[in-house]
């Protein structure tokens, strides 16, 4: 226990010193003195409401359509792992399908079932939509694209997403319907239990990084694999996947998906909704998919870190060449969160659904201990790597190593299968 | 109306009381059904159910009852057979047999050997393409999307051959009274097996995607046990008989059509993850009935005989009236059995169908008492309940 | 064992109440008295040399004529790989039978349909209501005097055809050829007024 202490107290003490220069407010107020405008006056107040009603604008938006461009982009990788065809009409490859499902929701009536608590009923959507939001403000993009690179990062994370468990309750009581209050009460219990396992090991990076802070988590990985926290020790290495896991769960996604199972409960708590309340529901559960998996990402995956620059150096550039890498680092970050995204669409569209009983289970009996356990182990590793630095390296290495054995043993395994079955790879048709 | 003395409310305890009996338990009573996704056509399941837990459900069936047997005793021997495909539309081939043999014994009209064949390979293919449907619907049923449109799409193909066949996708009218309505047309038989090479391979990738998926298994074993006892009590049949463990398939033991010059093995269940008679063997033994189907298809299309597809049968068909005939047949999902009672004309005066569904509905209500909400959609599922062959 | 040694068997059991041998044309049938079906029936299941565990089927025959209903067992055993049928005639005005639930659950259903579709009592069915149609249903439509009612609860039994007011296409056709000759006929028609 000593050990965990210790390391707490350490990131404690470095949490203060993490800071970021290029918060919204610094450059709001930097664009203000330029003009020659104090910081007291009044105009500055108004300047920096205006700036931060923007960027909520922004935030919002960003969400919104990162939202329905999954929307589109499950049910295209949905329909090539079902050797169908999906939406291809609407643009190319079908790509304006989700503006054109948008007006179709956005023209279709809002039912208010008989019955029901019509103002709960109303509202429901909204939190969800609040709750998912707000997570959009501490996730980073890239270097230095982030609306507030919060101190309490990680922690406000789990926090709002846990939000979202509120609209899930209220759709699911105030719509009048069995159905719909079987799958709110499921995903209540869902969402609460699985955000200790996720929190736990969320733990793991922070205790490595020292902070709370996802840019200052960023940082204090690199940009090889082998500086990523992943790879750090096996207790990293549990640790991404049990929070990729409860991360499926509190977004209902499948194998996790029993509060909307379709099968069992009609659709879950969102049943009798309609148009474009409807709509909210699933932004959400499409938009949690990028939360998730960029959360992941900047925690254990090396976030926007660009292989052979170091953050440090990063910070230093200035000019075209600071534009141009900031740019790169934005599509490496977006490159990491989407194939993770693609892995939750994949895992949807290949697992069969777990029962209650089972679920629950596997979060109390396997989850929670190893996480915790997890938690236990990197402090104690950390105060091994500080007496002994090379096995760091080794530790490092050796993991990075069998993850790229378990890649190709993968890959391997997938084309025999093709082979066998006497299928052929195509990944260039029927788009 | 009615004869008098049998007034119906004197006797029976009505629906009514029944779901006041539930109410007044305290327990929640949701009604899953008539229209819900995995009911398998219009059902209604009265489920009594305390949270995920629940005490029972109880089927309510005759959503879909159109009559059937009533139209029966109302149109001519001969006619009733595009009747029959709606007796079970999945697998309307084998409701076109049942009734083609309980005529062909009424009236002893011996079927040459070539319309058996192709009887045979008719009714084979369209096992396959219900097995599908069933194992499909079932993994969705248990939340594994994919392997449904995998199923779907082979099923397509299967479509594809029967339309040539007869000129219709599902409700086939192909089998007539002393034979078939056509002769394989011209190298259909390349193209049967140019189907069954690839489908062989299908259904590994389908065992690899699902039969052995470890969240799918894990479901199923121990769901819904049906002991050799209770299967035979309740008079399951087909399928869901084999997987609890009785070795008993018509096609083999009480051959009829062509069946005897076929060799094929009888899947039986064996509690290969769980006990016997679970949910995963009622699967799992379809899974393999497709591949049998499959050998006996390929065999059929080897030894097909010259000959004429339909025997010579009188215009008028007519039998003393009483006489009675019984015929069953090896459905798809199991024993299906017609009984015709002929009447004093061209028509029937009775008759009487007998499927596999209805009796496996009888269960569900014994199998349902104190499984989670999850369970019993997996547990109709792997029953293969089709509504409009209860209801007919 | 065929039809006539299972008969021999359960006469050897039970006597005259095993009914008479039916040399019916297709399926050979012991005609038994009603009140006997149970007996009857648990001495073919429990019998170790018939043990008949399955029952397959039971129907219902409707004979105005004869004015009975007649009941048919078709019986089969796993066991011994054999099939049998009973058949028991009942009165039709007041058609009563004992259940055979006890001896095979599979009845259970069974019976509720027959009843649903006859009206045949089952006496100690444990759950004998109204299976295929609607529970406050009047009459037992498999019976061969059965009239549909006009309407069910407001909901009419008659469905207006859909082709009324329809013509076909041809007919349409040449209605409307003939209405056009009668148009040219009328144009072509010198006007009475001498108007251009």
């Amino acid at each position: 226990m000593s050990a965990a202490a210790t390391a707490i107290s350490l990131s404690l003490s470095t949490i203060a010193k993490t800071s970021n220069p290029r918060s919204p407010e610094q450059l709001v107020d930097g664009l203000l003195r330029a003009r020659g405008i104090e910081a007291s006056s009044p105009l500055s107040t108004l300047a920096m409401v205006a700036a931060l009603l923007a960027i909520a604008f922004i935030v919002v938006n960003c969400a919104a359509i990162a939202a329905g461009i999954f929307s589109w982009l499950e049910r295209r990788i949905a329909a090539r792992m079902q050797s169908r065809v999906g939406p291809n009409r609407v643009g190319p490859a079908g790509f304006f399908q989700w503006i054109a499902d948008a007006v179709k929701l956005l023209l279709k009536e809002d039912l208010i079932p008989e019955g029901a608590n019509v103002h709960l009923f109303r509202a429901a959507p909204y939190f969800m939509m609040v709750g998912f939001a707000c997570t959009f403000v501490a996730l980073p993009f890239s270097h230095a694209l982030i609306a507030a690179d919060l101190g309490v990062g990680v922690f406000y994370l789990l926090a709002v997403t846990a939000f979202v468990v509120v609209g899930v309750l209220a759709s699911g009581w105030s719509s009048n319907s069995k159905w719909s209050l079987f799958g709110s009460i499921r995903s209540a219990a869902q969402i609460v239990s699985y955000e200790i396992p996720a929190g736990m090991a969320l733990l793991v990076p922070v205790l490595l990084a020292g902070t709370l802070s996802t840019q200052g988590i960023i940082r204090a990985q690199g940009g090889w694999p082998w500086q990523w926290f992943v790879f750090h020790d096996p207790a990293a290495l549990a640790a991404f996947f049990i929070y990729f896991i409860s991360a499926l769960a509190e977004g209902n996604r499948a194998p996790f998906d029993l509060p909307e199972a379709e099968s069992e409960l009609v659709a879950g708590y969102n049943t009798e909704y309609s148009g474009m309340r409807f709509s909210y529901f699933f932004l959400v559960e499409w938009g949690n998919m990028w939360v998730m998996s960029a959360l992941a990402t900047s925690v254990f995956l090396g976030g926007w870190q660009l292989p052979g620059l170091d953050a440090a150096r990063f910070d230093a550039l200035t000019g075209g060449a600071a534009i141009g890498l900031e740019i790169v680092s934005l599509a490496l970050f977006a490159l990491k969160t989407m194939s993770l995204v693609f892995v939750i669409m994949w895992l949807r569209w290949t697992l069969p659904r777990l029962r209650v009983d089972q679920l629950m289970s596997l979060c109390w009996k396997y989850l929670v201990p190893v996480s915790f356990a997890g938690a236990l182990f990197v402090a104690g590793w950390m105060l091994v790597v500080r007496a002994a630095p090379v096995l760091d390296l080794l530790m490092r290495g050796a993991l990075t190593a069998l993850g790229a054995l378990v890649v190709t043993l993968f890959v391997r395994r997938t084309l025999s299968n093709v082979r066998d079955v006497g299928d052929r790879l195509d990944v260039r048709g029927n788009w | 109306m009615s004869a008098p003395g049998t007034d119906p409310s004197a006797t029976m305890t009505s629906g009514k009381e029944v779901l006041k009996r539930i109410e007044y338990s305290g327990e929640m009573l949701v009604n899953m059904g008539p229209q819900h996704p995995s009911t398998h056509g219009v059902i209604n399941f009265l489920v009594q159910t305390d949270g995920e837990e629940m005490t029972r459900a109880i089927p309510e069936v005759g959503y879909l009852h159109r009559s059937i047997e009533k139209i029966g005793e109302r149109c001519e021997y001969a006619g009733f057979m595009p009747y029959t495909d709606r007796v079970d539309y999945i697998a309307a081939m084998f409701a076109n047999q049942g009734w083609a043999m309980a005529c062909e014994r009424l009236f002893a009209i011996e079927v040459p050997k070539r319309a058996e064949y192709c009887r045979v390979i008719a009714c084979e293919l369209n096992r396959i393409a219900s097995h599908l449907i069933s194992v499909g619907t079932m993994a969705m049923d248990v939340g594994a999307v994919t392997p449904f449109p995998y199923a779907l799409r082979e099923r397509e193909f299967i479509n594809d051959l029967l339309e040539e066949l007869c000129g219709a996708r599902l409700t086939y009218n192909y089998l007539r009274i002393g034979g078939v309505a056509f002769d394989l047309p011209d190298g259909y038989s390349e193209r049967v097996l140019r189907f069954v090479d690839h489908f062989e391979k299908v259904l590994v990738e389908f065992d690899r995607l699902i039969t052995q998926n470890r969240i799918f298994v894990e479901r199923l074993r121990g769901l819904g046990v049906i002991s050799r006892a209770l299967a035979i009590d309740h008079c399951l049949v087909g399928p869901n008989l084999r997987a609890s463990g009785v070795d008993w398939d018509l096609r083999r033991d009480l051959p009829y059509s062509a069946y005897p010059d076929f060799e094929f093995a009888v899947p039986v269940g064996t509690g290969a993850v769980g006990k016997t008679g679970d949910a995963w063997d009622r699967f799992w033994v379809r899974t393999r009935e497709m591949q049998e189907s499959c050998r006996i298809v390929r065999q059929a299309l080897q030894k097909l005989p010259e000959g004429p597809v339909m025997a010579k049968v009188p215009r008028r068909l007519k039998a003393p009236e009483g006489t009675d005939a019984f015929s069953r047949i090896e459905s798809a999902r199991g024993d299906m059995q017609y009984y015709v009672v002929a009447g004093p004309g061209e028509m029937a005066h009775r008759l009487k169908i007998r499927t596999g569904s209805f009796n496996a509905m009888g269960i569900i209500e014994k199998l349902s008492r104190g499984i989670m909400l999850a369970d019993l959609v997996a547990l109709i599922a792997s029953l293969d309940v089709v509504a409009p062959e209860i209801d007919r | 064992m065929n039809a006539a040694e299972i008969h021999a068997r359960l006469s050897e059991l039970l006597g005259a109440r095993a009914g008479t041998l039916s040399a019916a044309n297709k399926d050979e049938a012991a005609l038994i008295a009603p009140r006997d079906l149970l007996e009857v029936c648990r001495a073919l299941k429990t019998d170790d040399a018939l043990a008949f565990d399955a029952l397959m089927n039971l129907g219902c025959v409707d004979w105005p004529g004869k004015s009975e209903i007649e009941l048919v067992l078709h019986l089969f055993s796993y066991a011994r790989r054999h099939g049998f049928v009973l058949k028991c005639r009942l009165d039709r005005a007041q058609p009563r039978v004992a259940s055979v639930v006890p001896i095979w659950s599979s009845a259970e259903w069974l019976e509720r349909e027959q009843f649903d579709l006859f009206g045949v009592v089952f006496e100690g069915n444990p759950d004998l209501r109204r299976l295929l149609m609607p529970d406050d249903w009047i009459g037992f439509p498999l019976r061969k005097d059965y009239e549909e009612p006009e309407s069910w609860h407001g909901i009419s039994t008659v469905r207006e055809s859909p082709l009324d007011g329809f013509v076909r296409l041809d007919e349409l056709k040449k209605k409307l050829a003939a209405s056009r000759a009668e148009t040219v006929k009328a144009a072509d028609a010198p006007k009475p007024d001498g108007a251009p």
